[in-house]
């Protein structure tokens, strides 16, 4: 679905210029999960922002399904790849209803039954069709959620990039949209990328790994070697300790 | 030991246009030299319960208590003047992100140094010095720089250890941290529990900590209050949280996805309307002297 060889990306020019992702390279088949984790500032983000576009200065081979990548990205390839931002109270328009945060893709691509699409995803991802007239802020955070998930399905997207999509959402709502992700993932077929710094996380969702560390891939590892924390390399073996909670003895010395 | 703070039946609500919100709905509960974790979802009112044990909830926010016992004074019958003389000084709070809790134009130095001399008459120089040293004993490998910064150039796991120099500066007997790692990564959100955890025990201070992650707060703390809707559902040793009975706690803990225990599909918390009604776990504590 995806591969991506020597991907660089970076930000600014001349003495600003900062590299966000370094040397990347890695390859997601279809319907599988593929996770990166990593700290902050380790580049996970930036990825996705290079594949989906929203990031400019990249350099590297990337491919889509087996459309090479270039700067600008066509309509054909935003109804492929879509993307779940991390807040949903920040990625929804304040000012437009659910429906009309639907229709809009579907108005840009002069999509027809427009209204019995939109039932249709709203049915998909779990949400009652009373929800369809209403605001963001009538919604709670785990329903936003949905919401833009819903938005990425409307269009028939098969592959998914999630950027943290449960990090502000409370645990027990957390359990709701990772099962939603996973039954649609089964249902329809999908290709997720997956970003977290929630270790439990992806190696609930994702069936590989890849660790990254200050803008590099340090370490691709899969589900299995991630719960038993089999690492070649010490940054990932540190990373997973560090998501074991906190341990009394460590201190004390 | 004998209890720092006890809180007898406290109430928060909020007159909004339409109704009114009982953020937190007749609490008790008691801090002696000991760390307390207080957890629930968003909303069930843990972030009130600290605030209001403070005076910080604003208007229209009302607190009612029949007591807030801070050794003997009560919190309660307090003016704004006496009880900012208990603020910081003797109880102080650390916010969740340092980012919005830091003023951005003012150098952390200087601002630790502010919260020192506040409550102690000392020179600038003398604050200046302990304020070194405070920044030394958060970890921070150069303190001379860091005095010397503005809270934008400095990360989020420095920023913290900021507001935790800052906080007990004044050498409190009560730290309340509203949710203190929840912004951090995992690897900072360790280092800066193991500050948190070293100097709240060689100073044998009483600790609120508040969070919504369970597993952080039974492997931190001491003693665990639930929370749900406004009410303390049920109260454990943090060493017994995994066999607690509620139905809702054991609900948060179940939906939480495990490396360790891999599960094809997470149970979800299904909420009884009855869990609401239930009445207030008293978590009030007799303190022997042993």
């Amino acid at each position: 679905m995806l591969e991506a060889h020597n991907l660089h990306v970076w930000f600014g020019a001349g003495a600003d210029k900062f590299h966000a992702v370094k040397d990347a390279s890695f390859s997601i088949s279809q319907g599988e999960s593929f996770g990166l984790v990593g700290e902050s500032g380790s580049g996970k983000s930036t990825i996705l922002k290079a594949i989906i576009g929203l990031a400019e200065n990249w350099t590297g081979h990337l491919t889509v399904d087996g459309e090479t990548l270039g700067k600008k990205r066509n309509r054909n390839f935003y109804s492929k790849v879509q993307m779940v931002f991390q807040d949903p109270y920040a990625s929804l328009h304040p000012r437009h209803t659910v429906d009309r945060c639907l229709s809009e893709p579907l108005r840009m691509r002069k999509t027809s039954n427009i209204d019995a699409r939109i039932n249709q995803s709203l049915n998909d991802v779990g949400l009652d069709p009373t929800y369809r007239f209403r605001y963001p802020h009538q919604l709670s955070g785990g329903q936003r959620q949905r919401v833009a998930i819903a938005r990425t399905l409307i269009q028939d997207a098969k592959f998914l990039l999630l950027d943290e999509p449960t990090s502000a959402l409370d645990v027990s709502v957390q359990a709701e949209i990772l099962n939603l992700l996973n039954d649609l993932k089964r249902q329809k077929g999908l290709t997720y990328l997956l970003v977290s710094h929630d270790l439990a996380v992806v190696s609930h969702m994702c069936d590989r790994i890849a660790i990254m560390q200050a803008g590099k891939i340090v370490e691709t590892i899969d589900k299995q070697m991630l719960r038993t924390a089999t690492t070649e390399t010490d940054y990932a073996a540190a990373l997973i300790s560090a998501s074991h909670g906190f341990k009394r003895s460590t201190s004390q010395i | 030991m004998t209890a720092l703070l006890t809180v007898e039946d406290l109430w928060v609500r909020f007159q909004t246009r339409n109704r009114l919100v009982e953020a937190v709905r007749g609490i008790s509960f008691s801090v002696g030299r000991e760390r307390i974790g207080i957890v629930g979802e968003s909303g069930s009112g843990k972030s009130m319960t600290g605030r209001a044990i403070l005076g910080l909830v604003q208007h229209p926010g009302i607190v009612q208590a029949k007591r807030i016992d801070f050794k003997g004074r009560d919190l309660t019958s307090l003016s704004d003047r006496d009880l900012r003389a208990i603020r910081g000084q003797h109880i102080s709070m650390i916010m969740q992100d340092p980012k919005y809790s830091l003023n951005p134009v003012i150098k952390v130095g200087h601002q630790i140094a502010e919260s020192y001399r506040l409550h102690h008459k000392s020179s600038r120089t003398e604050a200046k010095i302990k304020t070194l040293e405070m920044l030394e004993e958060v970890q921070i490998p150069d303190p001379e720089r860091v005095f010397n910064t503005y809270p934008h150039e400095l990360s989020g796991g420095m920023g913290q250890r900021v507001m935790i120099a800052m906080m007990l500066i004044p050498n409190p007997e009560i730290l309340i941290a509203d949710e203190p790692t929840s912004a951090l990564d995992v690897t900072v959100q360790k280092r800066v529990l193991e500050i948190m955890d070293k100097l709240v025990r060689d100073r044998g201070m009483g600790l609120i900590f508040i969070s919504h992650d369970l597993n952080l707060v039974s492997s931190f703390c001491d003693r665990i209050l639930i929370m749900y809707a406004g009410r303390i559902i049920e109260t454990c040793l943090a060493k017994d949280l995994h066999n607690t009975s509620h139905p809702y706690t054991r609900g948060l803990l179940n939906s939480l996805p495990s490396l360790q225990n891999p599960s094809e599909k997470l149970p979800i918390l299904n909420r009884d309307p009855r869990w609401k009604e239930e009445p207030s776990v008293n978590a009030i504590r007799e303190y022997s002297n042993a």
